[in-house]
């Protein structure tokens, strides 16, 4: 069996149990076994990277190198995560200067970066270790009629020079994971286009500009929900409704749902063993339509 | 002297984490025009802010808002065609405003909760219970200890919490 070291993170935990239920209950369905270890930290996301770089890496590196120690994988469900873990990893792995820089820094904690050990989103884990044909074939509720607005979220694709994830400007992997649970990914207007959520709360009022458009380009090509794959633009798209619905007077109620979630649900999860009161807007439209 | 000036603060920037290609820009303004934020608001355009930093108009940048709106989606750094790593160079500045004390309250509460819960999120008592319900295992502690001697060896909190003139 494989396994990897899972690494939640802190809104995952503390906010999205529906998120990590649905993650789990559908991992290991396909046979992929999660090592919850202990001692992992904040993952020093774009909100540290921004009070100072060099603290990030270290505190990203330190997470890394608990991986190391375990001898696991990363496996990430949070694109953030992803994201600050594999640049560390990767800019540490290959810059020999910044390495042994950060490494002094992590030699206060009694720790040492080897470079020994990969970071992945969980995408990465089903195309590369379950696999498009394994998933098709253990997909026993297929989501048909389901039309799904794929958002992946910024940096599960850039810096795509450092992530290598997909094709930046045309991406498949999503979709192709999409389609595999015999749902639509449909098109729609600037789709790769960011959901404004790290503005919030320094600049609410131009982060919610920019989730409501997002929420109006899918709504208008007609999706039945946006599915995502980190927790701060699900949160960003779902309570972004509510808040929507208070500034500027419109009501979407378009679904926000974890890839996870449908993931688990085409899998043979019942509803009622997924969180799904978490939702702000409820996604009962979309069950009944995948009955 | 003017000259001097400009390349000072050109200089400091390059000389930082995530600085090192601001120079490389010809301003051609491929990263505002691809831009969700500067699409958004008049209050943000990140080839204005190169110009000006470029241009050594330190206070200007570190003390204004501007930087703060870059929603770090590196759709610009994908697309500058002189790879300038444009929202690694906004961080660079935001890092050296925070060491000037130019620090977002928002920061500082990400800060704290850095230092104190080794998470920025933190978990309710509600949630832990939500949990076990569900069968979700309890949340391990997180590594605070290890936390605490890495933020100390990289002056995370004196970086942080020197205050001098707060923005917002
Ligand atoms: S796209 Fe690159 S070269 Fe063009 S203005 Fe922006 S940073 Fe400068
Ligand atoms: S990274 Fe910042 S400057 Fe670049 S496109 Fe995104 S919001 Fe604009």
């Amino acid at each position: 069996m494989t396994s990897y070291a899972l690494f939640l993170g802190c809104t995952i935990p503390a906010r999205q149990p529906h998120y990590e239920l649905a993650a789990r209950k559908a991992l290991t369905k396909l046979g992929i076994q999660l090592v919850d270890l202990d001692g992992m930290t904040c993952c020093a996301p774009p909100p540290i990277q921004s009070i100072d770089l060099e603290t990030s890496l270290a505190v990203a590196a330190y997470n890394i190198c608990l991986a190391e120690e375990a001898d696991l994988n990363i496996v990430t469900l949070c694109t953030g995560c992803f994201e600050s873990l594999t640049i560390a990893n990767r800019l540490l792995k290959e810059k020999p200067k910044l390495r042994e820089k950060i490494n002094k820094v992590l030699s206060n904690a009694g720790k040492e970066f080897k470079g020994t050990k990969e970071v992945k989103h969980y995408l990465q884990v089903l195309m590369g270790d379950v696999g498009v044909d394994r998933l098709k074939q253990n997909v026993v509720k297929p989501l048909k009629n389901l039309k799904v607005a794929a958002f992946s979220g910024c940096h599960l694709l850039r810096p795509s020079e450092i992530l290598r994830f997909d094709d930046p400007e045309r991406p498949r992997i999503f979709d192709t994971l999409i389609e595999a649970l015999g749902a639509k990914s449909i098109p729609y207007k600037n789709k790769l286009r960011c959901c404004g959520g790290l503005l919030r709360g320094y600049a609410d009022d131009v982060a919610l500009a920019i989730a409501r458009d997002k929420i109006v380009n899918a709504y208008n090509a007609g999706a039945d929900c946006i599915s995502t794959l980190c927790p701060f633009c699900f949160l960003t798209l779902d309570l972004g409704q509510t808040l929507i619905k208070a500034t500027y007077k419109e009501e979407y109620n378009l679904p926000i749902i974890h890839y996870a979630e449908l993931l688990s649900l085409s899998l043979g999860v019942e509803p009622k063993e997924l969180a799904l009161d978490f939702h702000k807007v409820k996604i009962d439209k979309v069950l009944e339509k995948i009955r | 002297m003017a000259e001097e000036k400009l390349l000072d603060f050109a200089r400091e920037i390059t000389g930082r984490l995530g600085g090192e290609t601001i120079t490389n820009c010809y301003q051609c303004g491929t990263c505002a025009s691809t831009c969700p934020v500067a699409r958004t608001t008049e209050r943000y355009n990140p080839r204005q802010i190169l110009r000006l930093a470029l241009l050594g108009q330190r206070d200007e940048i570190l003390k204004g808002d501007a930087i703060w709106l870059c929603a770090s989606c590196y759709n610009c750094q994908e697309r500058c065609p002189q790879k300038v790593e444009i929202a690694d160079v906004i961080y660079a500045l935001r890092n050296i405003a925070i060491q000037e004390g130019n620090t977002p309250a928002i920061y500082t509460d990400f800060a704290t909760a850095l230092i104190s819960e080794g998470r920025l999120a933190p978990i309710s008592k509600f949630l832990e219970k939500k949990r076990a319900e569900y069968g979700l295992p309890a949340i391990k502690p997180t590594g605070l200890e290890a936390l605490k001697k890495i933020l100390a060896a990289t002056g995370f909190d004196k970086i942080v919490f020197k205050k001098e003139g707060a923005t917002k």
